[in-house]
């Protein structure tokens, strides 16, 4: 049996969600008996090789130039082909925004189910069954597909992609048959932000909420997170107020983050935006209100004034970084 | 224009959720519905279509009898019908999405919009499934929309960092991200006038859940931490905790 995972790359670099979904995928590979075979659209033969290094045997390399832009339904019917050769049952795939926008496509395509932004994966009595946040993390639902085929989507930053072993995955070219008319919907170009990290892919988050009275305070917050090397995130009534983009909010209507570490200064702690980052790996908050909500997930809090806490913060860690 | 716009009905985002008897769903006692917030988007993207082509807006909704309200709150808004798939089984996205394409495949959509996620399950599925049930293409989490008279469209959709811009054709499903519109609220007029406008029943065909929930647990509740200190004297301690303790930096 083969698991399928799709990696993702951007500008020809594999994404780090994709090493973490080959990891899981053989984790529960191991226990089921099957192999992973990994599928790259685009990037370079070396980049196809190193999917090796988390678990992958194999690569199917697609270098056709026109999937070098998102198409949603040419990249379905490419990965339901690439299934149907490997007579692989199960997909997995990071559930970015690409693999969010694919993965429910494709399961219809296949006549088959899937098991979105799953946060843990195992195999019980032989079957895979998945854990995944529901009600903004409010609770957990564990699931398992009863169609033969299945796809599951992996939420980034949760499973660990440990480091590359140095093996490498035999390479396997693969041209998909496509026609015109698998490209009607097609993306015709990216405009990212550069040198900015996304909150929903950060490692560290620096966040901000109404204590900080005003957009005119927001270069408090990106001093910090620039010394971290963090991202920066926004509670709902700082998006609101229009002081930042969307993007940036985390929460229930917004995104939800597992980073290491979460700073949050000037935040209460309303139950939403709770909802979207109590998973976090390590919880810092810096509030003046004692009994605000955010101590109560915190690991670390410090009770005072944002205005006095934060930039002394940065300060410290500017010198225990040596900057 | 056939303009279709899906809604769900789901807890209101204050809610704390408690798992119910079955130990597969939340327990509904004291939980307060509203209109899925994305789906407010995805509602004035219709309406604004409909303004700017002509036609109607029909919702389409699947769940019980109390789905009505949800529906008649998207009418008051300004849609001029909705379709109540009605079932009392809770489906999966999968068998939603079957639902509402047995629904629609006799009324020559030209647009669908639904919301990004519904915010109970978080499955980000429903634009890509029906997309694919229905044969059409499909953009999701969009905050720009440009639809031209000849059905061209370009859409800007968020990715990680940024934004890609998609281009596809009519008929299509798109998913609304906040950014897309600010909805209109329900005036007064608009509320009445949706008590009268029609919701039309229709009856699912049978189906077996294809994704099983086994159980449904609360998660584990994290411990509060502990308070390192008062005020910027504290930020000392602070950067020792995070690098030798929880050896985050």
């Amino acid at each position: 049996m083969t698991i399928l995972v799709l990696a993702e790359q951007r500008d020809g670099k594999v994404k780090k969600a994709s090493y973490e979904a080959i990891k899981a995928a053989s984790a529960v590979a191991t226990q089921l008996n099957a192999t992973v075979t990994a599928v790259l659209f685009g990037a370079d033969e070396a980049a196809a090789k190193s999917l090796g290094g988390y678990g992958a045997a194999k690569t199917v390399f697609v270098a056709d130039e026109r999937l070098h832009f998102y198409a949603n339904s040419a990249y379905v019917k490419s990965v339901a082909q690439i299934m149907e050769k490997e007579a692989a049952d199960v997909v997995m795939l990071p559930a970015t925004s690409l693999g969010k926008d694919l993965a429910p496509r494709l399961a219809v395509r296949i006549d088959g189910a899937l098991a979105p932004d799953v946060t843990s994966i195992a195999v019980e009595d032989g079957a895979i069954v998945a854990q995944r946040p529901v009600y903004a993390g409010k609770s957990v639902i564990k699931v398992k597909i009863n169609s033969a085929k299945q796809v599951f989507s992996l939420r980034p930053n949760v499973f660990s992609a440990g480091e590359a072993s140095g093996t490498e995955a035999v390479v396997e070219n693969f041209a998909p048959a496509l026609d015109d008319a698998d490209f009607v919907t097609k993306a015709t170009g990216t405009t990212i932000a550069s040198g900015k990290i996304d909150v929903a892919e950060a490692n560290v988050i620096v966040s901000g909420g109404r204590g900080l009275q005003g957009p005119e305070h927001w270069p408090l917050i990106q001093g910090l997170a620039d010394t971290l090397g963090a991202a920066t995130g926004a509670s709902r009534a700082v998006v609101d107020a229009g002081w930042r983009p969307h993007a940036e909010q985390v929460g229930q209507t917004g995104k939800t983050v597992s980073p290491n570490l979460y700073v949050a200064c000037g935040i209460s702690g309303a139950i939403q935006h709770l909802a979207g980052m109590s998973s976090s790996k390590c919880i810092v908050a810096i509030n003046k209100d004692k009994d605000a909500p955010i101590f109560q997930v915190a690991d670390y809090g410090i009770v005072g004034d944002v205005f006095e806490v934060v930039p002394a913060l940065t300060e410290e860690l500017k010198s225990f970084f040596g900057k | 224009m056939n303009i279709f716009v899906c809604v769900s009905h789901v807890p209101d985002t204050t809610t704390k959720v408690q798992v119910g008897g079955s130990g597969k769903e939340i327990d509904p006692s004291g939980v307060t519905y509203i209109l899925n917030p994305y789906d407010e988007y995805a509602v004035e993207a219709g309406l604004q279509l409909k303004e700017a082509r002509g036609g109607d807006v029909t919702l389409v909704c699947v769940g019980p009898e109390a789905v009505k309200e949800t529906i008649r709150k998207g009418l008051a808004m300004g849609a001029d019908k909705g379709i109540h798939v009605v079932t009392d089984a809770p489906r999966d996205s999968f068998g939603t999405a079957r639902a509402i394409t047995d629904a629609l495949k006799d009324r020559a959509a030209d647009a669908v919009f639904v919301g990004r996620q519904s915010i109970d399950y978080d499955g980000w599925q429903m634009c890509g499934l029906l997309g694919e049930m229905l044969g059409i293409p499909s953009i999701s989490v969009v905050t720009k929309l440009d639809i031209a008279e000849d059905g061209t469209i370009s859409a800007e959709r968020d990715i990680e960092g940024g934004s890609e811009t998609v281009t596809t054709k009519l008929p299509a499903v798109i998913s609304a991200q906040k950014g897309l519109n600010d909805p209109r609220y329900p005036k007064l007029q608009g509320i009445m006038a949706a008590k009268r406008k029609p919701i039309e029943d229709v009856a699912p065909a049978p189906y077996e859940n294809r994704v099983e929930v086994i159980e449904m647990t609360k998660p584990a509740i994290k411990e509060a931490g502990r308070i390192v200190g008062e005020g910027p004297a504290a930020v000392k301690d602070l950067v020792r905790l995070l690098h030798e303790e929880a050896k985050v930096i």
